[in-house]
């Protein structure tokens, strides 16, 4: 097996992967960092992200309202230092990217612009059109080639993690075009490995977002932190889950139901007028608008297509120029996969599952369970997003713990001189290949796409947007029945080493298993309501007395997950109502 | 509505099992909004998991899932089955790139010219994070901005008779980013980047067939980008003599 020295690697070339290696090439270019990814860092996931990035810049925002919108929004999960420390930075890395190229959006007079998004109270959004993923991750991979010990191995998948007595020694990886096993040797690791989105049928992700980074942490004795918490977007093409941003909203689109009613204000978000304002409305929190479009459905008061019943997300009003010049990419995504101009019809959606809140648990600094272990961008839980996500806060994210995580890592990569008895490690590798090869020879069980599918499907239904102690249990009980199927062997078509794609999904379908055991566990065990976990069961509302705390899975080799409790950080905020629309208003006022 | 189907033949290549890329052919049902590339997803779900492409966003923006289509280099996941209808529809590997497998080509040597464009900004002027953004006008960003939309689909390349030739020439999208990198107002790398440019067969290897911009999903239009550093580099020919020595020899 060809093995790499290096001192640190960094997993995932996604916008966090990309911040935390040029942070480690600044704060030590003498060490060596290799950032394996398997996609070509500019194909990642951060690559469709649409509306933009937090970042208080405005005179009339402050970071204490950053930090509010946050806390509230997140329904009082989140940890307040961790959101502290955050608020502090959005600003200074999205300068960071500007001086490093990226094109945002500007004023007349050459000033940045922003933009208002849902839950936020001011204007704070970056953006860079409606492509503002797109445009970081291309700015921030074109920066990174200026980093000569940043070596890039591209289309390697990591399929395991190497840690020995508590501390990481190093990864496993496939060299994707030739099958070839490649053991990375170091002494830090950064997992930046994005969501897992793709556990659900229907999702805005990536086909690459599976959660492998959560399943190799997990696996190893890390825990998972918050995995309950599923955002569900609350604007997605129905059929595909393709993504309508966001910032259609912040630019001021209505939701519409089939009567052409402003449906939100019936659900605690109104009144109407005055339009657009913040936080209320088609600006409400994600959560509360993908509940409403539930309770709507039930109602019959959606429209039904071959692909599911929508709403309608009208733009005409804005007029042409203004959808054109703001929303340049969902024009062109309305036309090509709905078949809508928005400049002249309505386009047609319904929420699909967009974001997963937890992740991989760890602190302030990013450290995890296993030492020299750090984490940042979807695939951790840092705490800054508590129970609900706010749109713009994860691109924020990335840049500030990437950034921080690549930091960690360098300083921990050199003050550990490690004696390199590398000789266990090689074995534990050597072993691991073993099973993978052996799977890569199966020919027997269920195809990949039989137990992808009934797993998108179970959860769909029972760890949805609203959920019941039957229904999750349920869900439960068909994971762990796909878990043993899955175990037994999974049948594939090709045996060959060569760029072998449905080799590489079958592992990745293993961690996807075992990752939506997580959430599935973790969302049963809490018996509250609370930001994106509503339960139709006898737990409907927040219950701060039980569940103010985290939950954490962790992994058993062969049973369901051990959920349990860790306290919240909090510093300033103690818990309130969440509140939006009118009641948002005066809740703000008393 | 019934359920239509389409014959999608893939041009398949193994390795390991194949001296020469061999045809294959898959029928598969679609409607009037299934992509080619959910075509191609529907073979390695249900028909023949061998099947290879790369895909991740299914919605043209990560720039995976380029193949030609009936012979023209096409984004997979934005373009329609229906449109071919009633088939069959051809799908292969792009054009004027080493296969690896099937239609999945080896994109190396695209990115190690992406690499020699030197594409990052070499500041004006070094600013602090402190000191805040700098200034850019909604004129200058769109300055550049067309150049910006480059998705790296690599589609231009395979649509590129000169890259197909001349193995060397930089080809439209690593010189359309480096375009946009010279004619953002907060660069000045265009002498670091004019090294490049200049040589025989980066700028002046294009022989003006234009079909890259055709081809191009994001309108980028790479064709124009090259064409204007031709002019920024004959520019740069026609400086005096005595300047051009000053750089080469220590006056
Ligand atoms: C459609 C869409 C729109 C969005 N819009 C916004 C927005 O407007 N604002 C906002 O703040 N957020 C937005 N988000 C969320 C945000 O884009 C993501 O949370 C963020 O981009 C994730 O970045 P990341 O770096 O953590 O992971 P990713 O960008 O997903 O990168 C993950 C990386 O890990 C690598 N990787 C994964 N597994 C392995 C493995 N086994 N081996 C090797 N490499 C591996 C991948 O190759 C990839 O390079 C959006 C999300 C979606 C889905
Ligand atoms: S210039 Fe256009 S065709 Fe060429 S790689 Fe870029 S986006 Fe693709
Ligand atoms: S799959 Fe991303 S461009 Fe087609």
């Amino acid at each position: 097996m060809e093995i790499v020295e290096t001192d640190i690697v960094v997993v995932g070339g996604g916008g966090s992967g990309l911040r935390a290696a040029i942070a480690a090439a600044i704060a030590d270019p003498k060490l060596k960092i290799a950032l394996v990814s398997k996609v070509v860092p500019m194909r990642s996931h951060t690559v469709a992200a649409e509306g933009g990035s937090a970042g208080v810049i405005r005179g009339d925002d402050s970071l204490a309202k950053h930090f509010d919108d946050t806390v509230s929004g997140g329904d009082w999960l989140c940890d307040q230092d961790a959101v502290q420390y955050f608020v502090e930075h959005c600003t200074e890395e999205m300068v960071q990217l500007e001086h490093w190229g990226c094109p945002w959006s500007r004023r007349d007079d050459g000033s940045i612009n922003v933009r208002f998004f849902g839950g936020m109270t001011v204007q704070r959004t970056w953006f860079a059109a409606d492509k503002t993923g797109f445009h970081i991750l291309h700015t921030l991979f074109q920066t990174s080639i200026k980093y000569p010990s940043i070596e890039r191995y591209d289309e390697y998948f990591v399929a395991d993690l190497l840690v020995e007595n508590g501390q990481v020694r190093g990864v496993l990886a496939i060299e994707i075009a030739t099958g070839a096993f490649v053991l990375f040797q170091c002494k830090a690791v950064v997992m930046a490995t994005g969501g897992a989105g793709r556990i659900y049928a229907q999702n805005t992700n990536a086909g690459i977002v599976t959660g492998d980074g959560m399943g190799l942490a997990f696996r190893h004795g890390a825990p998972l932190r918050d995995m309950e918490f599923v955002q569900y977007h609350p604007t997605c093409l129905a059929g595909t889950g393709i993504l309508i941003t966001e910032g259609c909203r912040g630019e001021g689109a209505i939701l519409t139901n089939k009567d052409g009613y402003r449906y939100l204000q019936d659900y605690g978000l109104g009144p109407v007028d005055p339009w657009p304002r913040p936080k209320a409305m088609e600006l409400g929190p994600r959560d509360r608008l993908s509940q409403a479009f539930w309770h709507e459905d039930q109602k019959g008061n959606t429209i039904p297509t071959p692909k599911g019943t929508v709403v309608n997300l009208d733009l005409r009003h804005l007029g042409a120029q203004k959808i054109h010049e703001r929303l340049p990419l969902i024009t062109e995504v309305a036309k090509i996969f709905a078949g809508v101009d928005p400049v002249t019809q309505p386009v047609p959606v319904r929420p699909a599952v967009h974001y997963t809140m937890g992740g991989i648990a760890s602190d302030r600094t990013t450290a995890t369970g296993i030492a020299g272990l750090f984490t940042a961008g979807e695939c951790s839980s840092v705490g800054i997003h508590g129970a609900n996500r706010l749109g713009s806060n994860s691109l924020a994210e990335l840049s500030v713990f990437g950034k921080v995580a690549g930091e960690a890592a360098a300083a921990f990569a050199r003050d550990t001189s490690v004696a390199r008895s590398a000789a266990g490690i090689q074995r534990e590798a050597t072993a691991a290949a073993g099973g993978l090869e052996a799977m890569l020879l199966s020919d027997r069980g269920s195809r990949v796409a039989e137990l992808r599918d009934a797993m998108g499907a179970c959860m769909e239904h029972g760890v949805g947007i609203f959920r019941t102690e039957n229904g999750m249990q349920q869900a439960c009980t068909t994971l762990a029945e796909l878990r043993v199927r899955y175990r037994a062997g999974v049948k594939l078509d090709d045996h060959g080493k060569a760029f072998n794609t449905e080799w590489l999904s079958a592992i990745e379908l293993g961690f996807m298993l075992e990752v939506a055991e997580a959430m599935a566990h973790a969302a049963l065990q809490r018996q509250e309501s609370r930001g994106a976990h509503v339960r139709l069961d006898d737990y409907k509302s927040r219950d701060d007395e039980n569940f103010l705390k985290h939950s954490l899975a962790r992994y058993s080799v062969d049973g369901p997950p051990a959920i349990d409790w860790q306290p919240v950080n909090i510093t300033t905020s103690p818990p309130r109502q969440r509140s939006y629309g009118g009641a948002g208003k005066q809740a703000e006022l008393t | 509505m019934t359920a239509r189907s389409i014959r999608i033949e893939c041009l398949r290549y193994d390795p390991a099992t194949d001296k020469e890329p061999r045809w294959q052919g898959y029928d598969v049902p679609y409607e009037d909004d299934t992509s080619v590339l959910q075509g191609l997803q529907y073979i390695k779900d249900h028909l023949d998991g061998s099947l290879t492409f790369r895909w991740s966003c299914r919605m043209a923006i990560c720039g995976s899932c380029g193949a030609m289509v009936n012979g023209v280099p096409e984004l997979s996941c934005h373009t329609f089955l229906k449109d071919y209808a009633p088939g069959p529809v051809r799908v292969e590997a792009l054009e004027n790139f080493p296969i690896i497998k099937d239609l999945v080509i080896d994109q190396t040597d695209f990115l190690n010219k992406l690499e020699a464009a030197k594409p990052y900004l070499v500041p004006k002027e070094e600013r602090t994070l402190a000191e805040g953004a700098y200034n850019q006008t909604p004129a200058q960003l769109a300055e550049y901005y067309s150049y910006a939309q480059c998705i790296n689909c690599l589609l231009c390349y395979a649509a590129c008779p000169q890259y197909g030739l001349t193995a060397d020439f930089m080809g439209p999208a690593a010189l359309a980013l480096m375009h946009r990198y010279n004619t953002d107002s907060r660069d000045q790398g265009w002498e670091a980047r004019a090294e490049v440019a200049n040589a025989e067969e980066h700028v002046w290897g294009c022989t003006l067939v234009g079909y890259c911009s055709e081809v191009c999903p994001k309108s980028v239009d790479p064709a124009h980008a090259v064409n204007l550093i031709k002019l920024q580099s004959a520019k740069d020919y026609m400086q005096p003599y005595a300047q051009r020595l000053k750089k080469v020899l220590p006056l």
